[in-house]
């Protein structure tokens, strides 16, 4: 079993620690069981279990580390890895920017375990790819999916008397559904800790809905239009916007954060209704109340009605700044509003449903400037009501310009961990047509 | 990326951020590299109990597959060295047919034991998923090798060179970059041996030694004033190679237009750098390009991007098939096409092949990883469709009886499937030099080097960026371009070759981190080609104000 628990855990890295010679240490255990099903064709394709445990060492002596890791966790290999870590450490250059490891912290009980998720069976998998090879045969439409599901801990254990440990389990479901004449394809992603709260058919009926509804796509010219992008459209774009976040390379004039030889932190950048923060104990979206280095995950505001409220600086970027060190967000929440889906539709006179975003690339990281496609399932709207399906477009688009166009925001969905809003924008850019469906 | 991914990347310190997943393995100390592992003898001991305990429990098919997987990744930036990391995985994975099911499982335990309950789990995978099985596995028949051997041909191993001297390297080249006006450099080493031992109930005994070398830097140049930054990346291309590639040979070295320096099967990293610095500053006050169409003349470590993305991916079978439906995508170039016959895929002087041999190549291997001899087959033949690239359970869809020989896992750890082996775009067969070609051109844009790139889910349209951009005007060089990118679909885009510069211009690109299938594997594959003009193709600008 790849999974321990906090007791063993710590039993095992307290024997670890007491092997050490260096003048600093820090040890991650980490163990993990996941399984996974894929089917295509409307039938099973490849299919698998996978179990990992490590350990990793890392010793310092001065401003010299050295890392080690191992599989094995028998007093022996313990010691081993240790005087591995630390013959590495003494072979290695000097680190200028090392910092020395983090003392005690208290963190929140993390809530990102659930049983039920742990106790997955490969019969269960194959369950869920019957929900949707079943309704799809009949609906003379072919699937294609994936379920992945996981379950994992890790603990820290540093010589200056950080403990920390956190379990969590994971399951991700995608299924693409498409119309066996080719020319319509729907698809639905599904993501949560606990298992319980997925209902298999219901969201291979979306993928097979939106199939049917998106057969025999009209062409329609590129250009700027009025988007409805849902949640796991709006993802991706969104999250890529986030890796701006990073204090030094604002700091350091090569990020679209950096401004007049300093930062846009405290500027507003985007509409005054745009609220992201991060939160590790959100009940829909919870994650590890720390993060690699030990340090506390807690909710974090990083935009506020429009305006920047916080960069990430790791440890040692803070020292150099002068301030405290921030974590990067191990989530991303934005706020929504009560609008449903079908309100937003109803209250557009003109635009275009845009279920997802596909291969999307940095063009200019000075803008944040990001090209891609639409995909699955795109349509016209006109006078309050999705009219017909509209061939895929190709977008050159910043996020920074799609939240300054904000029409208006629906309800929060649960998404890549994420929890993001149907979000209605206008004068989004398309500039080319596909054929792809 | 995965959600998972992005938890787990973000919790690593900033040298850990730039490093793929690939290399999360286990570290250990550098001697450790050097360790022979375990013995051939007992590898094939231990595959034997796999095989023996699939065949007991009903299989009708077992692979096996011993793995050591061994990475170093060197990581600089300035004068500091960011993190020296060196890894290896061990484990076997098991792969059966059960009922005309696959069902796959592996373990780092690589004991009798731990094999006999990873096979068992395989079986079970395989049972519990035919029940659902509407189409049971036919594999292509393949030779029983018996037990073979086969190693890249490298000259340096990069575990017997010091790790002082890599670092040594890259602060040299970093140097080079500061003085030459950079404000910031980032300059990495990866570095992979894959040893791998292949057994299954056909009859083969395969092991084989894998290396593969990616040296690259990025180097930005900032204007605080204007409040601008532009960035210059290597000119490099991840190779097949031992440490060899970083000799610099000036034997490799081609001159091309611009002043550029451009580098076949040896690099100078030194020498990329300094100019780096100096593109990177010039490309800050580069005039924007006017949107419209173009004559482009692509050098082939910018063009190796444009083929593998239109031509290899859309040429997997198993995305023609639909088996990468739901997460890759499909493609345009559908079953109906190729068996037309006649479906012109590109212009007549177009030829596209496929191989899993040419030295250097990060393709190149002995055989597969399901067991298979590698070759070399034609993908387009005089612009037209001819083939796809497929693997033993695959080849009986399109009416063939031998697999292709390229199926791959990235690790014991993974099911291995269908990935793209080399696909390159054979020269020209006149003489004819990059110089001549942008001669020949009246209004042009030459772009080398890889850059943004973006294609849809059947690879008709894309939409591809470059490293360095220049102007022609009339035959000449005028001057350096910014915010370019071209936009166009597949088929037009290859039916626009018209000149394809000769075989002294043939280099390759490559890609070590291809992603593909769910859960997302990486391969590594490379791209040959030489300097190719596209007429007519359009051009937009991609400068905006935010």
């Amino acid at each position: 079993m790849a999974i321990y628990t906090k007791e063993e855990a710590r039993r095992i890295l307290e024997k670890a620690l007491s092997f050490s010679t260096a003048d600093a240490c820090e040890m991650s255990l980490g163990g993990s069981e996941s399984g996974n099903i894929r089917y295509a064709r409307n039938t099973v394709s490849t299919s698998g279990h996978r179990s990992n445990q490590n350990l990793s060492v890392t010793s310092s002596f001065g401003k010299q580390s050295g890392s080690a890791t191992i599989d094995e966790f028998d007093d022996a290999s313990l010691e081993k890895v240790v005087k591995r870590a630390e013959e590495l450490a003494k072979l290695s250059p000097e680190n200028p920017e090392f910092m020395s490891p983090l003392g005690p912290q208290t963190y929140d009980e993390p809530r990102s375990f659930i049983e039920s998720t742990a106790n997955i069976t490969p019969e269960y998998r194959a369950r869920v790819a019957a929900s949707s090879i079943n309704p799809a045969s009949e609906k003379d439409v072919t699937a294609a999916g994936f379920l992945n599901d996981s379950s994992g801990f890790r603990a820290l254990l540093n010589s200056n008397g950080l403990f920390a440990y956190n379990k969590s389990t994971d399951v991700d479901f995608t299924v693409t559904m498409r119309t066996n004449d080719g020319t319509g394809s729907g698809w639905v992603s599904r993501d949560f800790n606990d298992i319980r709260k997925f209902d298999a058919d219901e969201a291979a009926k979306v993928a097979i809905d939106k199939a049917v509804m998106s057969r025999e796509a009209r062409a329609i010219e590129p250009g700027k239009y009025t988007v409805i992008l849902e949640p796991a459209a709006s993802v991706d774009l969104l999250r890529n916007m986030s890796w701006a976040f990073n204090a030094r390379t604002a700091d350091e004039g090569r990020s679209f954060m950096s401004k007049d030889g300093g930062t846009k932190l405290g500027q507003k950048i985007v509409d005054e209704r745009v609220n992201i923060w991060s939160d590790p104990l959100h009940p829909e979206v919870p994650t590890s109340t720390w993060n690699g280095e030990g340090m506390p995950m807690r909710k974090t505001s990083w935009i506020e009605n429009g305006v920047v409220k916080n960069l990430a600086y790791d440890r040692y970027w803070a020292k150099e700044k002068g301030t405290e060190a921030v974590p990067f967000p191990s989530n991303f929440i934005m706020e929504g509003g009560d609008a449903s889906l079908a309100d937003l539709i109803k209250s557009t006179k003109r635009g275009i449903l845009l279920t997802r975003l596909w291969y999307i690339r940095s063009v200019d990281p000075q803008t944040l400037l990001y090209t891609g496609l639409t995909r699955d399932g795109t349509f016209y709207i006109e006078n309050g009501e999705i009219r017909y399906p509209v061939k895929n477009f190709r977008f050159n688009e910043s996020p920074i310009i799609m939240l300054n166009n904000l029409e208006e925001l629906g309800q929060q969905v649960r998404i890549n961990g994420n929890l993001i809003p149907y979000m209605k924008v206008r004068d989004f850019t398309f500039t080319s047509l596909s054929d792809a469906v | 990326m995965e959600r998972r991914k992005f938890v787990q990347l973000a919790g690593l310190g900033t040298g850990a951020l730039m490093m793929p997943s690939l290399f999360l393995g286990n570290s250990i100390p550098v001697e450790a590299l050097l360790d022979p592992g375990m013995d051939i003898a007992v590898k094939k001991r231990l595959a034997d109990v796999a095989l023996n305990t699939a065949r007991s429990l009903g299989a009708t098919y077992a692979d096996a597959r011993i793995g050591r997987y061994l990475n170093q990744y060197v990581s600089t930036r300035e004068d500091k060295v960011q993190n020296v990391v060196n890894t290896e995985s061990f484990g076997i994975g098991i792969r059966v047919i059960t009922n005309g099911t696959w069902g796959f499982a592996s373990t780092n335990d690589v004991t009798e034991d731990g094999i006999k309950k990873a096979t068992d789990q395989a079986v079970a995978i395989a049972k519990a998923n035919s029940i659902i099985q509407k189409d049971p596995v036919k594999l292509a028949p393949v030779e029983a090798y018996g037990e073979v051997s086969w190693k890249t041909p490298v000259k340096k191993d990069f575990k017997e060179v010091p790790v002082s001297e890599k670092v040594e390297l890259l602060l040299k080249a970093n140097a080079a970059a500061m003085d030459n006006g950079a404000n910031f450099v980032n300059s990495n080493l990866f570095m992979v041996n894959e040893q791998k031992y292949f057994a299954s109930t056909e009859g083969s005994y395969i092991d084989q030694d894998i290396h593969r070398i990616w040296p690259t830097f990025g180097v930005t140049a900032i204007d605080r004033a204007a409040n601008k930054f532009k960035s210059r990346d290597a000119l490099s291309a991840p190779m097949g190679m031992g440490y060899e590639y970083l000799d610099g040979l000036e034997s490799e070295k081609l001159e091309g237009p611009a002043g550029l320096r451009l580098y076949r099967n040896s690099y100078d990293i030194v020498e990329d750098a300094t100019l780096a610095a100096k593109q990177a500053k010039e490309m800050l006050n580069a005039k924007s390009v006017d949107p419209g169409k173009y004559d482009l003349v692509l050098e082939p470590n910018h063009l190796g991007l444009t083929i593998h993305e239109s031509v290899g991916h859309p040429l997997e079978l198993d995305r023609v098939l639909g088996y990468e439906a739901n997460y890759a995508g499909t493609s345009f170039a559908t079953l109906d096409k190729w068996k037309s016959g006649d479906f012109k895929y590109g212009s007549d002087i177009v030829n596209l092949f496929a191989d899993k041999t040419q030295p250097g190549s990060l393709g190149a291997v002995g055989y597969d990883d399901e067991g298979v001899k590698t070759k070399q087959w034609d993908l387009v033949r005089n612009g037209v469709l001819k083939n796809y690239q497929a693997i033993r359970d695959q080849v009986h869809m399109i009416d063939q009886n031998e697999s292709h020989g390229c199926c791959y896992a990235q690790s014991w750890n993974d099911v291995q499937f269908q990935r793209m082996p080399n696909v390159s775009l054979e020269p020209g067969k006149e003489k004819y030099s990059i110089h001549e070609m942008i001669k020949d051109v009246e209004k042009g844009i030459y772009i080398a080097g890889r850059g943004s790139y973006s294609i849809d889910q059947q690879r008709y349209n894309f939409q591809f960026g470059g490293t360095v951009y220049y102007e022609i005007k009339n035959g000449e060089i005028v001057g350096m371009l910014d915010d370019v990118a071209y936009q166009s679909n597949t088929q037009e885009f290859w039916n626009s070759c018209t000149k394809i510069c000769d075989e002294s211009d043939y280099r390759m690109f490559g890609s070590f981190f291809d992603g593909k299938g769910q859960p997302s594997q990486v391969s590594a594959v490379s791209h040959g080609s030489s300097t190719s003009r596209f007429n007519d193709v359009n051009v937009i600008n991609t400068g905006r104000t935010v």
